[in-house]
C-alpha cells in the first residue's frame, strides 16, 4: 500500500510532499504523485522521524489494571512514538527471556509501536546476582539495554561487572541513580520545600553519588553506560566531565523534569510524587541546557501507569510516577522549541535518533529520506491544548499535566508506512 | 479564618490572635464554673479521626467539642475498617455521609489533612500530620507563653532538639513568627533539616550561647531509637549536649518558662527537677490546650456554612 | 472572614439579631454626631435626655428592690447585681450602678455576661469575636440579677443571656433593664425597667451611642431601605 504525505514540512523546514512505499519512503520533494496511493494532506504540520522513548512502564504483566502493552502503546502512538522500550519492573519481573518474549510478542500483536523490552540486570530486581543477561540478548526480543529501574545497581563491584558483561552484548546498563542508603524513606526533593513540608527529603546528591561512581566505572572498564531520568544541575555537570574525558556515557531526561519543580508537592497532591522527584527551577534550568548542548542525549518519557488507588492517597503511601507518552512531545515544543533552545531537527535528534542509538535499534531513528523505513509523526506545532486526563488513551489517569495548557498536537504517526493514528485518533 | 485549619500559615496574624483572644473569653466565661459546657455547637457533629496513637490529643480535642455541646465520634484506625485496608479517601467519604461537621485528623502521613480537606465539605482540623504540623499544639503554645509573659512580640523562644522530626517544632516557628515572637531553634545538625535556613527562625548549635537570652525553652521530644540512625551518638551525649537540666535552668532570666508538648522522656531531654519547676508550664499547656481547641472549633465551625 | 464582617453584616431590619445596636460597632471610630446629620436619621435621645433617663431607671431600681433577708439595710439594693450584655449594655449597666450609689449611697454589684456563645444564630450570622464575662466576686447565686442591655427588639439576646446566667448561678430572680424597648418581640420576654418606648417599623434600625464605646451619648432612628447594613 502507498501513502502520499502532501504539504509536509520535514523538520520543519521547507514544505515537502512524502511518498511512501512498501513501509519506505520512496521520494520526498515537491509535488509529487502516486497513482492510487492514499493522500494524506499535511499542510503546514511538521514532520518528525517517529520518536523512540528508552523509558516506558507498560506494567504489564502483574498491573494490567494500570496500563498493558496495548493500551500503552496506543498512548505511545497518539504521542508520535513508533518504538518504545518497556521497563523490565513488571511482575514477574522481566529478568529471563521468557518474560521478555512475552512482552515483544504483546507488543507485536498490539501493533502500534515497536515494543522493545528492556531486560532486568539483576534478578528479580534484587541487586544481587546478575539476571541471564545473553539470554534475554539473544531472544526473539533481541534485548540491548538491561536495567534495573525502580532500583538503583547499588553494589559497586555488581555494577562493575554489569558494564562489563553487556560489552559483548552490545548491549547498555541504564541505571537508576539512586544511592538507597542516602534516600531511605525519601519523599521529595530535599530543599526548602521538604523542610517544610515535613516530607522526607531525597536529596540530589543521592543521584549525583552513583553517577559519579558510575562514569568512573565505565570509563575504567570501557563500558558503555546510560543513566536515567537525570534530574539534577550536579548531575549535568558530572555527565558534561565524563564526556569530555571520554567516557561512553549517555543520558536521558524526563518531560516532567524539563517542566515540573519541586513546588508541585505544595498540595500534598501524589500526581506530583515521582522518583527521582521534582526539583528546583535552577535544576529545571540546567537540565534544559544540558538537553540542549547534547550532554544529556535523550528525552526519556519515564510513563508510568498507576492505578487511581495508587494516586489517590496519602503522599507518603502514593506510588511514585507519571504519565508521560502522550504529552512528551508538546513538553519538549514548550520548554526546549518554543523558548528556541532546539529546533526541529534538534527534538528529532533527542527524542528519536539518539535514543534509537543508545538502544540500537534497527529501522527506527532514521533520516526521513527516501529508503529509509517510513517510521514519522505529523505534528501540527500551532496547536494548543488542556490536558484531560480523563481523554487519554493510557488506562491510568495519573497526568501531571491535568489542566494544563500545552502546544503542539500529534495529528498523524505512521508505523513502517501504515498509520497507527490519524487525525490525531488511534487507527486500532 | 479559612476552611480548615491544616498548618500554622492558614492563620494570618489576626487570625492567630483572634483564636488566642477567644480562648482567653472562654476560658475567662467558664471560670469556677460548675457548668463547663457551652451550647454553641448543639447539633454539630466531630468526628476524631486517629490514625495515629494520641491519647492527650485526642481526650484534649475530645472534651472541646463536648464542652461546646458537639456530638464527638472517636474513630480511630486500630480496629476499624482502616486496619482491614480502606482508604482515606473512602473513610473521609463514609464520615461526610454520617453527617460530620468537622473531622478532626490525626496521621503518620504528612499532608494527610490536606488530602482530607479535598473530599469532603465539612471542616478540617490537623491534629498532627507526620513530621509536617501540628497547628493546635503551637496555638496552644503561644497563648501559654502569652499568659504567662502577657505578650508575644518579641519574646525570644528557643525550641530545643530533633526539629527534624518535630511537627510541633513546624507549627511554632511559624505561629510564632506570625505573632512577632524571636524563635531560635536549637538542635545538633543532624537534627535540623535542611532548608532551615528559609524559616523564619535562627538556628544554633549551642544551647548554652541560647539559653540566657531566651524568654521561653522549647523542649522538643527526643526519641532515644533515633540514636540507631546516627542522628547523635548516645542518648548521654544527646542529654548533656541538649537536655534542660538544673545547672542549664539556673542560667535562665528570673521569668523564663520551660514548656514541653509532652509526654516526655525525663532524663533524656529534661531533668525531672526542671519539669517540676515552677518555670514548667507542663501542665497548664495541657489545660490551655482544650481552650485553644474550644476556639479553634467554634471559630471554625460556629460560622455560616457558606 | 465571617467574623470580621459579622458586626456589620446583618440587617437592620432583622429583629432575630438584635441588629441596629451591634451595626454601630463597625463605624465606632467615626464622630457619633455625624450620623445624626445623616438623611433620614432622628435623634431620639440627646446626651442630656440619655443621662436623665439612666438617673430615672436608677431610681426605678432603687424603688422597686426588695428586703428579703432579716438585717438588710439597704433596702434590698445589696442583693442586686447588674449584669450588662455586651457591647452596651456593659458601660450601662456600670452608670446605673453608679447611679444608684449616687443616689443611695449602696454600692451594686456589676458584671458582664457575653452572649456570644449562647446564641442560636451562629448558623446564620457566622462567627463573632466574644466579649468579656466578668461576674461579681460572690457569683449570683440567691442574688437578684438585673439584665442590662441598650435595646430590646426580637428578645433573642435576652434569650440567650438568660441561658448564659442559668450556667453560671442560680439567682433569686432575674429582671431585665433596656435603654429602648423598639417593639417587634419573637419571644415572651419584656422589659422590668424601660429608658424609653420608641414605637419602630422593622425596617427601621434604633442607634445607642454611649460614651465609653462611641465617643459619645445619643440615641438614634435611621430608616433603611437597602442601605448600609443590609449585606447580609
Amino acid at each position: 500500500m502507498n501513502l502520499l504525505i502532501k504539504g509536509a514540512r520535514p523538520y520543519g523546514e521547507d514544505a515537502a510532499d512524502i511518498l511512501v512505499r512498501d513501509g519506505r519512503i520512496a521520494a520526498v520533494g515537491e509535488d509529487l504523485t502516486a497513482t492510487g496511493a492514499e493522500v494524506v494532506q499535511a499542510a503546514g504540520l511538521v514532520a518528525l522521524p517517529g520518536l523512540v522513548d528508552l523509558h516506558t512502564h507498560l506494567r504489564e504483566p502483574g498491573r494490567e489494571d494500570a496500563e498493558t502493552v496495548e493500551t500503552g502503546s496506543r498512548a505511545a502512538a497518539l504521542g508520535g512514538y513508533t518504538a518504545v522500550h518497556a521497563m523490565a519492573n513488571t511482575d514477574p519481573v522481566a529478568d529471563t527471556a521468557g518474560v521478555v518474549e512475552q512482552v515483544w510478542r504483546l507488543g507485536q500483536e498490539a501493533g502500534l509501536v515497536d515494543v522493545v523490552p528492556v531486560g532486568a540486570v539483576t534478578v528479580g530486581l534484587a541487586g544481587e546476582r546478575l539476571a541471564e543477561l545473553g539470554a534475554m540478548a539473544d531472544s526473539a526480543a533481541r534485548v540491548r539495554v538491561f536495567s534495573d529501574d525502580g532500583h538503583c545497581v547499588a553494589d559497586p563491584a555488581l555494577m562493575r561487572r554489569a558494564l562489563e558483561y553487556v560489552k559483548a552484548l552490545g548491549g547498555v546498563v541504564a541505571q537508576h541513580a539512586e544511592e538507597p542508603r542516602l534516600t531511605a524513606g525519601a519523599q521529595m526533593h530535599e530543599g526548602d520545600r521538604s523542610a517544610r513540608l515535613g516530607l522526607t527529603g531525597w536529596p540530589a546528591a543521592a543521584e549525583e553519588a552513583i553517577i559519579a561512581r558510575d562514569v568512573l566505572l565505565a570509563g575504567h572498564v570501557g563500558a558503555r553506560l546510560h543513566v536515567c531520568h537525570v534530574s539534577t544541575a550536579g548531575s549535568v555537570e558530572l555527565l558534561r566531565w565524563a564526556k569530555s574525558r571520554g567516557v561512553q556515557v549517555t543520558a536521558e531526561v524526563t518531560p516532567h523534569h524539563l517542566l515540573l519543580t519541586d513546588a508541585c508537592a505544595e498540595g500534598y497532591d501524589p500526581v506530583f510524587k515521582v522518583n527521582p522527584p521534582l526539583r528546583t527551577d535552577a535544576d529545571v534550568e540546567a537540565l534544559r541546557a544540558g538537553l540542549a548542548d547534547g550532554t544529556i542525549d535523550a528525552v526519556a518519557t519515564d510513563h508510568a501507569p498507576h492505578a487511581v488507588e495508587d494516586k489517590e492517597t496519602e503522599w507518603a503511601s502514593a506510588r511514585p510516577g507519571m504519565l508521560g507518552l502522550e504529552q512528551a512531545l508538546s513538553v519538549v515544543v514548550a520548554t526546549m522549541v518554543e523558548t528556541g533552545r532546539l529546533d526541529w531537527r534538534g527534538v528529532a535528534d533527542r527524542m528519536s535518533v539518539r535514543p534509537a542509538a543508545i538502544g540500537r535499534l534497527d529501522g527506527h531513528g532514521r533520516p526521513l529520506a527516501p529508503g529509509e523505513p517510513a517510521n514519522l509523526l505529523l505534528l501540527d506545532p500551532a496547536a494548543r491544548s488542556v490536558v484531560d486526563p480523563a481523554a487519554l488513551a493510557s488506562r491510568s489517569r495519573n497526568s501531571p499535566y491535568a489542566g494544563r495548557e500545552l502546544p503542539g498536537r500529534v495529528v498523524a504517526t505512521f508505523l513502517r508506512g501504515a498509520a497507527t493514528v490519524l487525525d490525531g485518533k488511534a487507527t486500532k | 479564618m479559612k476552611r480548615h485549619l491544616l498548618e500554622a500559615a492558614d492563620l494570618d496574624r489576626a487570625d492567630a490572635t483572634l483564636v488566642l483572644d477567644t480562648a482567653a473569653q472562654i476560658d475567662q466565661a467558664l471560670a469556677g464554673r460548675e457548668v463547663k459546657k457551652l451550647p454553641t455547637l448543639r447539633g454539630r457533629t466531630v468526628v476524631n479521626l486517629f490514625y495515629e496513637d494520641s491519647t492527650r490529643t485526642r481526650i484534649s480535642f475530645e472534651l472541646a467539642a463536648k464542652r461546646l455541646s458537639a456530638d464527638v465520634i472517636n474513630f480511630s484506625a486500630k480496629g476499624s475498617s482502616v486496619s482491614k485496608g480502606e482508604s482515606l479517601k473512602d473513610t473521609a467519604l463514609t464520615l461526610e455521609a454520617m453527617g460530620s461537621d468537622a473531622i478532626v485528623v490525626r496521621h503518620s502521613a504528612s499532608g494527610a489533612p490536606h488530602r482530607l480537606a479535598n473530599w469532603v465539605r465539612g471542616s478540617v482540623v490537623n491534629a498532627g500530620d507526620g513530621t509536617h504540623e501540628h497547628p493546635t499544639q503551637a496555638l496552644l503554645d503561644a497563648y501559654t507563653i502569652r499568659r504567662r509573659l502577657g505578650r508575644l512580640e518579641g519574646v525570644r523562644v528557643a525550641v530545643v532538639g530533633d526539629v527534624l522530626h518535630s511537627r510541633v517544632a513546624r507549627s511554632n516557628v511559624r505561629l510564632l513568627h506570625t505573632l512577632g515572637a524571636e524563635v531560635t531553634l536549637v538542635a545538633p545538625p543532624t537534627l535540623l533539616p535542611v532548608g532551615v535556613g528559609s524559616w523564619p527562625a535562627e538556628v544554633s548549635y549551642d544551647l548554652d550561647a541560647v539559653l540566657p537570652k531566651a524568654d521561653v525553652v522549647m523542649m522538643l521530644r527526643v526519641q532515644a531509637e533515633r540514636m540507631n540512625a546516627s542522628f547523635f551518638p548516645s542518648a548521654r551525649e544527646y542529654s548533656r549536649r541538649y537536655g534542660l537540666d538544673g545547672r542549664r535552668m539556673g542560667v535562665l532570666g528570673d521569668d523564663a518558662i520551660v514548656m514541653h508538648p509532652g509526654p516526655m522522656n525525663r532524663g533524656m531531654e529534661i531533668a525531672a527537677e526542671v519539669a517540676d519547676s515552677p518555670r514548667s508550664t507542663i501542665v497548664e499547656q495541657v489545660g490551655n490546650g482544650v481552650s485553644v481547641r474550644m476556639a479553634v472549633l467554634y471559630l471554625l465551625l460556629g460560622g455560616a456554612p457558606s | 472572614m465571617q467574623y470580621r464582617r459579622s458586626r456589620s453584616d446583618h440587617s437592620f431590619n432583622d429583629p432575630s439579631s438584635e441588629a441596629g445596636k451591634e451595626a454601630i460597632l463597625a463605624r465606632s471610630s467615626e464622630p457619633a454626631l455625624g450620623a445624626s446629620s445623616a438623611p433620614g436619621t432622628t435623634t431620639l435621645l440627646t446626651a442630656a435626655d440619655v443621662t436623665r433617663v439612666v438617673d430615672r431607671m436608677a431610681h426605678q431600681l432603687i424603688e422597686r428592690a426588695e428586703s428579703t433577708r432579716e438585717g438588710d439595710q439597704t433596702g434590698g439594693l445589696a442583693d442586686l447585681v447588674l449584669i450588662g450584655i455586651p457591647t452596651r449594655g456593659a458601660p450601662l449597666a456600670r452608670r446605673l450602678a453608679a447611679r444608684i450609689e449616687a443616689f443611695s449611697g449602696t454600692p451594686v454589684d456589676v458584671g458582664t455576661v457575653d452572649i456570644t456563645l449562647y446564641r442560636d444564630d451562629l448558623r446564620r450570622r457566622g462567627v463573632r469575636a466574644l466579649e468579656p464575662t466578668t461576674l461579681p466576686e460572690a457569683g449570683i447565686d440567691d442574688s437578684v440579677v438585673v439584665l442590662v442591655d441598650d435595646v430590646l427588639f426580637s428578645g433573642r439576646s435576652v434569650r440567650a443571656a438568660l441561658d448564659a446566667l442559668r450556667d453560671v448561678g442560680r439567682p433569686r430572680a432575674v429582671r431585665l433593664a433596656v435603654l429602648v424597648d423598639r417593639g417587634h418581640r419573637e419571644l415572651p420576654i419584656r422589659a422590668d425597667y424601660v429608658g424609653k418606648n420608641v414605637p419602630t417599623s422593622r425596617s427601621q434600625s434604633v442607634k445607642v451611642h454611649l460614651t465609653e464605646v462611641d465617643g459619645a451619648d445619643e440615641v438614634l432612628l435611621a430608616d433603611h431601605g437597602a442601605g448600609q447594613g443590609d449585606r447580609a
